[in-house]
């Protein structure tokens, strides 16, 4: 009796409220990355290296937001320092035809030392933390009953950061210029016919140029977003394994952002729920089963409705110009 | 048709710098630049970027010789060096094939698990022998098991290895934890770990290895076993039929379903032979070093070692050299961390550095037409890359 007392917690608006708030935290850092290396692979380039652009995105954005104490400037540092990194990927892999999957490795090991080396020298001592940031609510949602309200301490879900909206935004805008605009379309012949798109007179480097960038930007505020609106500090595990699963959820979603989207987030809940059923106490289950869940999931679905991957034709082959 | 028509016409208009070869600098100038090059560049790099944190780097890389070779610690290094070297040579088994088997970490550390946990329970029912020589068959069926998924995926479906292995490598690791901390867990503590085998119960020394006078506490087996595995891949890979057919498939996959080769069949013996020697590497550290499982134990070595494949050219004994200088910089990398107070990571930012100029020092002979190539289908690709 008492169990199910305890249980009704879990149910009242903070509980719901923790629970799809938890969901939507582990959710954004994921998308970001993900959404980047989605227009990175429908242009050809499989990148690797998205975990070290997220570390350094982290690093970067944990610095600025500290000493310019403003998240904004954390968040734009993050994808400087994220499309920095992959401008390595641009130049090796883009540029000059090297193996993409080497020096993704390489990329991501080098910023994993850099990060961990640069921080233990700054901050050995400090270790210093950041405030929490700015939420937004949005008026009339954020005060409807169930999942929020006025008065509730955690707020509302409809109470998030600023960026978690824009994220949102830019999952749609990213489907729609794939989709439907001429750069989209560009990025889409760079990864499944660069012949074409050259012969047509477009740069197939320059294309998977701007798609390479793009992805570090996006990995590089994913991890600021981790390290200033999750965190709130730094660590050189804060990362851990985040972009390799971006890379495979990217992989997943077979060309459609709206389905990176969905993983995500089914990606959160699923970890958020651990977390508040032990919080509630109605069952009491290692975190670990949550965290391997999902990839059961999708394995069982590749193995059960096994099918070909449809990934871009051209993926991490590079261009030559004039080679068959 | 056009597939077989297609892949015949590959093979034929290889790039010249691939076939004809050493145009440049000769077989000792190629070497030596394509070996020794990206290591030097990398520690030099890593002594700029120490000096600009403030850490003097030569005492760092004095420290990193004293801490990884000095007094007893080469024994530490040549121990490290057996689940590096099991681990590489996996790895060769599957580069060669062209197959990219990014899951290391998870089939370490479940094969890791289960003879952590299962070892200590057999222990006193059967001589120590034929326990040891189990718990290795144990592991390395685990770690070949752990494969399986991927293989059959990329087998029958084609499915990207790289999706599947890297979330078998997440369930793996996620699955080793639940086993420590569940099913395997000691119940005699409450730290989330395995019971810890007996210290008779551990791989024997080398003979000759081990000194009460000088303070050596022995090298286990266990590196002897690593070698051995070198030997038979550098034997598999470069003297028999079957390595030839897992180096045409890497060189192009057409080529080798035009040439009839069973591709299916090969990618799913590639792929288990590779999960059985990472979970060989497995065996060798706990039965060796370790003794036992704990819940946050993950030296995540598979990444580390994919730079030294390479550089070795997938030669499972070219490798033997680098990895041992791993081992060392990476026993004598956590000593000279702590005289500077700095993480150990700093044996990743050298790993990576090296694989970066390793790409560069391709680039550069690429264009001095050097010939040869560290990459696996390298060529091949090339070939193909307008298509």
């Amino acid at each position: 009796m008492s169990q199910l007392l305890l249980a009704s917690g879990a149910f009242s608006t903070a509980g719901l409220t923790a629970l799809v708030s938890g969901a939507i935290l582990v959710c954004v850092p994921l998308l970001f990355a993900s959404l980047g290396e989605l227009v990175s692979e429908r242009g050809g380039v499989l990148n690797i290296g998205l975990e070290g652009m997220m570390l350094m995105g982290a690093y970067a954005g944990f610095v600025a937001a500290y000493h310019g104490g403003n998240e904004w400037l954390g968040f734009g540092a993050g994808m400087l320092a994220g499309a920095g990194v992959s401008l390595v990927m641009v130049l090796f892999c883009v540029r000059w035809g090297l193996d993409q999957i080497v020096v993704g490795i390489a990329i991501t090991l080098t910023c994993e030392g850099a990060t961990a080396l640069i921080f233990e020298s700054e901050f050995a001592q400090s270790r210093p933390s950041l405030g929490a940031i700015d939420k937004v609510a949005i008026p009339g949602l954020a005060d409807l009953p169930v999942v929020g309200g006025k008065g509730e301490s955690n707020g509302s879900i409809f109470t998030q950061p600023l960026v978690v909206y824009l994220g949102l935004g830019l999952t749609v805008v990213v489907a729609w210029m794939l989709r439907r605009t001429h750069a989209g379309l560009n990025v889409r012949a760079a990864g499944d016919a660069p012949g074409a798109l050259d012969a047509a007179g477009v740069s197939v480097f320059a294309t998977r140029s701007w798609a390479v960038l793009f992805a570090g930007a996006m990995a590089g505020l994913g991890g600021a977003f981790l390290s200033i609106a999750v965190v709130g500090g730094f660590q050189d595990t804060i990362i851990g394994g985040r972009g390799f699963i971006a890379i495979v959820f990217a992989m997943l979603a077979r060309g459609r952002p709206l389905w990176i989207l969905a993983g995500s987030f089914m990606f959160g809940l699923s970890l958020s729920f651990a977390d508040w059923a032990q919080a509630f106490g109605i069952i009491n289950i290692n975190t670990d089963y949550f965290l391997m869940l999902p990839f059961v999931v999708i394995l069982l679905v590749l193995v059960l409705f096994g099918r070909r991957a449809y990934l871009p034709a051209a993926l991490a082959l590079p261009y030559e110009r004039g080679s068959r | 048709m056009t597939d077989a028509t297609t892949a015949a016409a590959d093979v034929r208009e290889l790039p010249p710098s691939e076939t004809a070869g050493h145009a440049g600098l000769g077989t000792a100038g190629e070497v030596l630049v394509r070996s020794i090059l990206p290591l030097v560049l990398a520690v030099g790099t890593g002594a700029i970027i120490l000096a600009a944190i403030g850490v003097d780097p030569i005492q760092y890389y004095k420290d990193i010789w004293s801490g990884g070779v000095e007094f007893a610690a080469w024994q530490d290094s040549a121990m490290r060096t057996a689940p590096l070297l099991l681990i590489a040579v996996g790895l060769i088994v599957v580069f060669k094939a062209g197959i990219w088997n990014l899951g290391m970490d998870g089939q370490f550390l479940i094969a890791a698990a289960v003879i952590a946990g299962v070892g200590p329970r057999l222990e006193h029912h059967l001589p120590n022998a034929i326990n040891l020589i189990l718990l290795f068959l144990i592991a390395g069926a685990v770690g070949a098991a752990w494969t399986i998924p991927p293989a059959l995926l990329k087998a029958r479906y084609e499915l990207n290895e790289i999706i599947t292995t890297l979330m078998m490598s997440f369930i793996g690791i996620n699955l080793a934890g639940i086993l420590v901390k569940g099913t395997f867990q000691d119940p005699t503590t409450t730290t989330p770990q395995t019971r810890s085998f007996d210290f008779s119960a551990l791989l024997p020394t080398i003979p000759g290895t081990e000194s009460v006078s000088r303070r050596w506490p022995g090298i286990h087996i266990g590196l002897l076993v690593a070698l051995a595995a070198a030997v038979v891949v550098w034997y598999l890979m470069s003297r028999t039929s079957f390595g030839l057919r897992l180096g045409v498939l890497g060189a192009s996959l057409r080529s080798a379903r035009h040439m009839g080769l069973d591709v299916p069949r090969l990618i799913v013996v590639s792929f288990l032979l590779s999960g059985m020697f990472v979970g060989f590497a497995a065996a060798t550290e706990i039965l060796g070093v370790k003794g036992y499982v704990r819940a946050d134990w993950n030296p995540a070595f598979g990444l580390w070692v994919v730079p030294l494949v390479f550089l070795a050219r997938l030669n499972a004994l070219a490798v033997i050299p680098y990895v041992v200088l791993l081992s060392l910089v990476s026993i004598g990398g956590d000593f000279a961390a702590q005289n500077a107070g700095l993480t150990s990571k700093f044996t990743l930012l050298l790993v990576g550095l090296t694989l970066l100029f390793m790409a560069l020092t391709e680039w550069i002979v690429r264009r001095v037409e050097l010939g040869g190539s560290y990459l696996p289908g390298a060529a091949a690709r090339r070939a193909r890359g307008g298509e």
